[in-house]
């Protein structure tokens, strides 16, 4: 904590960045009513927990990204050389307290909708929405982790990787319903963000447009999580065995 | 105390072949060495650039998988178990430093403290001896990033020792040192493989290094392990071929003298290779002055390169 006034000018900015995302939506919501059927208050408890989650992953897990640059300055054979797990190395170095702008707006959304919901608080219903915001926080920890691995072949590949990263926690801020069935697929299958927010949301939301998915899907969040984060992992292992060096 | 058995390394780099195209090609970096240094063994490392020494330590270390083959040390397989290795080797780069950049060499000794999870008496105790043998007290306090190169390889020397390893790989440890960094650096390695029995792996292109060092030497050229053994048997090898550089007082035709060979004439300057075991330096000096006049003489060493490709073409067997 070197430079306090840079430190909290960064937050601040990076908080009023995606406060002003969120304003895009309120006035979206000055227009019409609902967006494929949900109300102001249901958007935002899904933006809510996406940006939720996706700060807590930011602070967390995205530092892993930098693998690409220990990758590039073969600064990574050092990382190898020490009795510490490798991921665990880079994250912590890389960590940043500056994110938690991030994480501050998605937590006040998520309050603010939490608050403005017409739902009726149970037991059942706050254990979902917590297991909800741990399973997304988990699938976009796993996103970082699986698109860093690219790095390890391609080392030019990070911008292709957040495409991944930040465009599937961008489409996760909003219903479903909105989008065509092609990316809905993509989104339920490919890179699991429905299961994120979405699908948990319903059950809470007491919503049925699960877009002909059976009811239970809702419960499945945590499964899809943890095997999200089994497979990245193991993709992590390999791409660590695939590390070439740099000639020195 | 390290074993290599078959020791393969292959990489696969694409090559441009037209204007899109790119042909996948295999490049054999280390090509099957098998060798075992026993505990407690100083081990000189020796090749021409880009001849697989560096690449056969980061198998052993666990930086990079054998494409086939295998290696274990003290025991373990750096590949499998990667992690409980390297609590127990303790690895120099001359190149690279191991280092935090931005800190001061204390405060990155007490973060490897942790990392390597050493007892706080313990590491008191080694860390005094390391400074004081390295001579590193009046730099603790300085960041790395402003340390000369001399004193940079001495800390990541340091470093590299805190955790007490059993085996230790130096790779080109005195590349760049000025001839009294050299000289420590050697003294403080020899010290340490007498006093804690540490076996030592060493690549180097300083033939001094090897020579002060170690008692066996093993060569490698194109992945391949070329010699392994005495290193007497090799130095004897490479310093019977000398050459003797004599400017004349006059240009002439290529000198005639028993017991070597003229290698070039460039005007007055006459370059004339000889045997250490046929003819003495001296006797040849003499031999020539008969002859005609010298204004300045030399004698060259014959450089370990040339020296290892001649092995490798089968000019000199070892």
């Amino acid at each position: 904590m070197q430079y306090r006034t840079s430190f909290v000018l960064f937050t601040f900015s990076q908080f009023a960045i995606t406060f002003l995302d969120f304003v895009g939506i309120l006035v979206l919501f000055a227009n019409v009513d609902s967006l494929a059927g949900w109300s102001l208050a249901e958007v935002a408890f899904l933006y809510g927990i996406a940006n939720l989650a996706f700060g807590l992953a930011d602070v967390f897990v995205s530092p892993v990204e930098n693998v690409q640059v220990a990758i590039r300055a073969g600064t990574f054979d050092q990382i190898l050389l020490r009795p510490v797990s490798p991921m665990l190395q880079i994250v912590t170095d890389g960590f940043s307290a500056r994110r938690l702008g991030k994480l501050a707006q998605g937590a006040l959304v998520f309050g603010f909708a939490v608050a403005a919901v017409n739902v009726d608080w149970t037991a059942a219903r706050v254990a979902m929405t917590l297991l909800a915001v741990l399973s997304a926080s988990t699938i976009f920890g796993a996103l970082w982790v699986a698109t860093s691995c690219v790095s390890f072949w391609w080392v030019e590949g990070r911008e292709a990787a957040n495409a991944i990263t930040y465009g599937g926690s961008f489409l996760a801020q909003y219903p479903l319903g909105l989008y065509g069935p092609w990316l809905r697929r993509g989104l339920a299958y490919a890179v699991p963000v429905a299961f994120a927010n979405y699908f948990p949301a319903t059950y809470i939301l007491g919503r049925s447009d699960r877009l002909g998915a059976p009811s239970w899907i809702a419960f499945a969040s945590p499964v899809v999580a943890v095997a999200v984060a089994a497979l990245s992992a193991l993709a992590w292992r390999i791409a660590v065995r695939h590390y070439r060096s740099t000639g020195s | 105390m390290i074993e290599a058995e078959n020791l393969e390394k292959r990489f696969s780099v694409l090559r441009k072949a037209g204007r899109v195209r790119r042909a996948r090609e295999d490049v054999v970096a280390v090509a099957g060495v098998t060798f075992t240094i026993a505990a407690g063994e100083m081990v000189g490392y020796i090749g021409p650039n880009g001849a697989g020494k560096s690449t056969t330590i980061k198998m052993l270390t666990g930086i990079l998988v054998p494409t086939s083959g295998r290696a274990t040390v003290a025991g373990i397989d750096p590949t499998r178990r990667r992690i409980e290795v390297a609590r127990r080797i303790g690895v120099v780069f001359g190149q690279r430093t191991q280092l935090w950049w931005d800190l001061p060499l204390r405060d990155s000794f007490d973060l490897l403290r942790h990392v390597y999870r050493v007892g706080a008496e313990q590491h008191r105790r080694d860390r005094d001896e390391l400074t004081e043998l390295l001579d590193l007290a009046p730099l603790l306090d300085v960041p790395v990033r402003q340390l000369s190169l001399g004193q940079r390889v001495r800390g990541d020397l340091a470093a590299a020792l805190l955790h007490d390893p059993e085996v230790l790989y130096l790779d080109e440890p005195t590349i760049g040192l000025d001839v009294v960094s050299k000289a420590r650096v050697r003294e403080f390695l020899a010290a340490r493989n007498r006093e804690r029995g540490t076996t030592v792996l060493l690549t180097t292109h300083d033939l001094d290094d090897i020579e002060r060092l170690c008692s066996r030497v093993m060569i490698i050229d194109h992945g391949r392990l070329l010699y392994d053994g005495a290193l007497a048997t090799v130095a004897d090898r490479l310093g019977e071929d000398r050459v003797l550089v004599v400017d004349l007082a006059e240009s002439g035709a290529a000198l005639n003298v028993p017991g070597a060979r003229v290698v070039s004439v460039e005007g007055p300057r006459q370059r004339l290779a000889f045997r250490r075991s046929e003819v003495t330096a001296a006797a040849l000096i003499a031999a020539v002055s008969a002859v005609a006049e010298i204004v300045d003489l030399s004698i060259e060493e014959p450089d370990i390169e040339a020296v290892i490709r001649r092995v490798y073409a089968g000019e000199l067997t070892l």
